[in-house]
C-alpha cells in the first residue's frame, strides 16, 4: 500500500522495505529540500535512514551530510569549515553516555562532580559555539540516557560518585543552556530512551560491532521524535486538535441518555478517565493548541454536554462547534475555512472506527490516529506522535509565522471516494434482518426502551408486550443486525408493525445513531416489504410523532419515498403511505445475510 | 531439514528491493550487489526480526557465505 502523511509507518516497514518506501515516497508531489548536518559519537547511518522516511513522509526530502563515526568534536571543532560548505539547514548532535570523555570516580566529592560536569559542558558549548559561527544553523542537541550500568544501584543516583547522578547533572546543564540559547534546540533522549525502557534501549552486540549504542527499536524512536521536531521547526506541527462528543469526551450518547446520564465526573473508574481526556484536552489548549468538536448530534443537546457540572472543558475553550448530521470530514473543511487553517494542522480523534475512516480517506492530510475506542488510551496515542511539538513557547510562534508563506499545500496524495456509495462498499457491510426471536428479545427491548433519536414514535414496550406481539400473528417484528469492517455493531434497529387486514401500522421504527447514514433503514424497508407481501399486504402505513429528540427523522419516511397521508397541526405529527405491491429491493450497500429456517 | 533460502532469499530481496534477486547457497557480500557492511546491519536486523532469533556476538564473523548463514539460522530455530 501507497503510505501516506498519516497512514503509520512501522519499524519493521522500515527494516524491511525502506528502499522499497523511499522510492514510493519520493514520487509525491511538493517535497521542500531540505539539508541536515549529522554529527555523531555513534554510528548514525542506521537512524538516519529512519529519519529520512519518518521526513518524506512529512513532506521533506532530506539531504544528509554525516560525519564519521565518534569525529562529532574534531568535525566541528577543528574542521567546521566542511560542515559550512554543506550549507546545512539543520545540525544534529547525536551523542550517548558512551560519548562522556570522562565519568569521575566513584569516591569522587561533590566539588569534584561540579567540575566534571564543567568539563563537559564546556566542550560541548565549544561545540555549539564553533558550528553556529561557520554554519549559522540551528543545532539540535540530544542530552543522554541514564547509564546502562549504575554500579551503586540506588545510590548511584545519589553520590556524588554516581554515574546516574552524573548524567542527571549534565542533562539539567543541557536544559539549562538550551532555555538560554535561541539557536540550541535540545531532544530530550533521556525520556525517549526511558519509555523504550533501558534494558530495550542498549544492545551492547551492536556497540562492538557496529558503533551503534542503542537497539533497532531504540533508532526508531530517536527519528520518530527528531522528525516531530524539524516539522516543527519548519511550522509544519499541528495545531488543531477536532474532537467527537459521545464516547470521546465523555461516556455515553448524549442524544439518548440525557445529561444526566452521560459519564463524567469523580464517582466511577470510567467516569474518572474521561474526566481525565478532557483534563489532557485543556492543558494542549493552555500551551496554545485549538480545540474544535466535530460530532453527531442535535446541536442544542451537544452543547448542553458542557454545561455538565463535572465538564472540565466549557464552551469558550473551543475555537469551532459542529454539532450536526452532516458527514464529518464536510464538517472539518467547514472548522478548517473558519479557523483560516489548512487541514494538515489538524488532528482528528473519534471512538469509532468507521468515523475515523471516512476522515481520513476523504481528507487527505488530516492526521487521524488510531485511537481505539478506550478513553485511558486516547491521550497516550496522541502523545507517542507528538503531534503537537513545541520548540519552545513563544519563540516557535514566531518562527511558524516565518515558515507559514512557505508552507505550499501538500498535494492530494490519497484516494478519495468518488461518492458515498462507494465509501459505504468500502465498509464492506454485511446485515442480518431476521423476525423477532427469544435470543434477542432482551436486546430488542432494551433498544426500544433507550433510542430517542432516530426513533419514529419514541413508543416503550416492556419486554413481555413484545414478546407478545412476536408470536400473537397479528404483528410483524423484525430487528437488524450489522457489521462492517471494523467489527460487529450489535443488533441497532427494530421495526414492529401491527397487520390490519391489506394494511400494516408501523408502531415501531427505530435504530441506533451509531449506524446512521449507511443506508441500513433501506435494507430495513426491503426486508419489511418483503415479510408484509408475504402475509397479502398491499400498503406500508407510517407514523412520525416528534419529541424534543427526534428530529432527525421528520423526514425518513419522506426520504424513503413515503406519501404524505396527513399532518395533525398541534402535534406536527405526521402519517406516511407506501404501496408496495410492486416493491423491488433497494438495499445496494448493504449485503444481506441469508438466515437458515427450519 | 527445512528450507529457509526462499525465505531469507524474500529479506534479501525486501530489503535490497530487488525483487527478482536470486540468492544461493555460494551467495556471500564478495558477490551479491549492494551488500556492503550498512547493508549487512540492516540485513541482520531484518533477518533477526523476521525469524525471531537473536545472533550472539561474533557469530557472523566466520560464516562465509549464505549457506553457513542458513545453517547457523537452522540450528537457531530447532533449539
Amino acid at each position: 500500500m501507497q503510505p501516506t502523511p498519516t497512514s503509520d509507518i512501522k519499524l519493521e516497514d522500515i527494516l524491511l522495505q525502506r528502499k522499497k518506501l523511499r522510492r514510493q515516497l519520493l514520487t509525491s508531489g511538493n517535497l521542500r529540500d531540505i539539508r541536515i548536518a549529522v554529527l555523531g559519537g555513534t554510528t548514525t547511518n542506521e537512524l538516519v535512514d529512519m529519519l529520512e522516511i519518518l521526513l518524506l513522509q512529512s513532506g521533506f526530502h532530506a539531504i544528509f551530510h554525516q560525519s564519521e563515526y565518534g569525529r562529532f568534536y574534531e568535525d566541528a571543532i577543528l574542521e567546521p569549515q566542511t560542515i559550512a560548505e554543506f550549507k546545512p539547514d539543520l545540525i544534529y548532535l547525536h551523542t550517548c553516555a558512551l560519548n562522556v570523555r570522562k565519568f569521575p570516580s566513584p569516591s569522587c566529592t561533590e566539588q569534584e562532580l561540579q567540575t566534571a560536569v564543567g568539563d563537559e559542558l564546556n566542550r560541548y558549548r565549544s561545540i555549539w559555539k564553533s558550528l553556529g559561527e561557520t554554519a549559522g544553523c540551528q543545532i539540535i542537541q540530544n542530552n543522554f540516557e541514564l547509564p546502562a550500568a549504575a554500579i551503586l544501584g540506588n545510590l548511584d543516583a545519589v553520590c556524588a560518585g554516581g554515574r546516574t547522578r552524573f548524567i542527571h547533572e549534565l542533562n539539567r546543564q543541557f536544559a539549562i543552556e538550551a532555555a538560554a540559547n535561541p539557536r540550541l534546540i535540545l531532544q530530550d533522549l533521556a525520556s525517549i530512551s526511558a519509555r523504550v525502557g533501558l534494558d530495550r534501549w542498549f544492545d551492547p552486540k551492536r556497540w562492538y560491532s557496529y558503533k551503534i549504542a542503542n537497539t533497532v527499536a531504540g533508532s526508531f524512536a530517536i527519528a520518530s521524535s527528531l522528525a516531530a521536531l524539524v516539522r516543527s521547526v519548519y511550522g509544519r506541527a499541528r495545531k488543531v486538535l477536532v474532537l467527537d462528543l459521545d464516547n470521546t469526551l465523555w461516556g455515553g450518547v448524549i442524544g439518548d441518555d440525557g445529561l444526566d446520564k452521560i459519564v463524567l465526573g469523580r464517582e466511577t473508574p470510567v467516569a474518572e478517565a474521561y474526566t481525565a481526556f478532557q483534563e489532557y484536552c485543556l492543558s494542549l489548549r493552555a500551551r496554545g493548541v485549538l480545540l474544535a468538536v466535530c460530532s453527531k448530534n442535535n446541536e442544542e443537546v451537544a452543547r448542553q454536554g458542557f454545561a455538565h457540572p463535572d465538564s472540565v472543558l466549557k464552551l469558550e475553550h473551543f475555537s469551532a462547534f459542529k454539532a450536526n448530521w452532516e458527514p464529518k470530514h464536510e464538517n472539518i473543511l467547514a472548522i478548517a475555512s473558519e479557523l483560516n487553517l489548512g487541514v494538515d494542522s489538524f488532528v482528528f480523534v473519534d471512538d469509532s472506527p468507521a468515523e475515523r475512516a471516512i476522515v481520513e480517506a476523504q481528507i487527505p492530510g488530516v492526521a487521524v490516529p488510531n485511537v481505539g475506542s478506550d478513553v485511558t488510551d486516547f491521550a497516550p496515542v496522541l502523545e507517542a506522535k507528538r503531534y503537537f511539538e513545541p520548540l519552545t513557547l513563544g519563540k516557535e510562534d514566531m518562527l511558524r509565522a516565518r515558515m507559514y508563506e512557505e508552507n505550499a499545500q501538500r498535494a492530494s496524495q490519497e484516494r478519495k471516494f468518488a461518492n458515498y456509495g462507494e465509501y459505504l462498499d468500502s465498509l464492506e457491510m454485511a446485515a442480518e434482518i431476521d423476525s423477532f426471536n427469544s435470543i434477542y428479545m432482551e436486546r430488542i427491548a432494551q433498544l426500544t426502551n433507550k433510542s430517542n433519536q432516530f426513533n419514529l414514535t419514541t413508543r416503550r414496550y416492556t419486554l413481555a408486550e413484545l414478546t407478545a406481539a412476536a408470536n400473537d400473528g397479528r404483528h410483524i417484528g423484525i430487528y437488524g443486525k450489522l457489521t462492517d469492517r471494523f467489527g460487529d455493531n450489535g443488533l441497532i434497529s427494530v421495526i414492529l408493525g401491527t397487520i390490519d387486514d391489506r394494511k400494516l401500522l408501523i408502531d415501531l421504527w427505530l435504530m441506533s445513531c451509531r449506524v446512521l447514514k449507511r443506508e441500513m433503514e433501506i435494507a430495513m424497508l426491503d426486508a419489511l416489504a418483503e415479510r408484509a407481501k408475504a402475509r397479502g399486504i398491499h400498503t406500508l402505513t407510517g407514523i412520525y410523532l416528534p419529541t424534543a429528540k427526534n428530529g432527525m427523522v421528520a423526514d425518513h419516511y419522506e426520504k424513503l419515498g413515503f406519501t404524505l397521508v396527513s399532518k395533525d397541526d398541534t402535534s406536527e405529527s405526521t402519517v406516511w403511505s407506501l404501496d408496495i405491491t410492486g416493491y423491488a429491493p433497494r438495499s445496494r450497500h448493504i449485503n444481506i445475510l441469508e438466515l437458515a429456517h427450519e | 531439514m527445512s528450507n529457509l533460502l526462499p525465505e531469507v532469499q524474500e529479506v534479501f530481496r525486501l530489503v535490497f528491493d530487488q525483487p527478482n534477486l536470486v540468492l544461493t547457497r555460494e551467495s556471500s557480500a564478495a558477490n551479491v550487489d549492494n551488500w556492503d557492511s550498512l547493508a549487512h546491519i540492516t540485513l541482520v536486523s531484518a533477518i533477526e526480526s523476521q525469524f525471531k532469533i537473536r545472533f550472539a556476538l561474533g557469530e557472523l564473523e566466520d560464516l562465509k557465505n549464505v549457506g553457513d548463514l542458513l545453517d547457523l539460522m537452522e540450528i537457531k530455530l530447532s533449539s
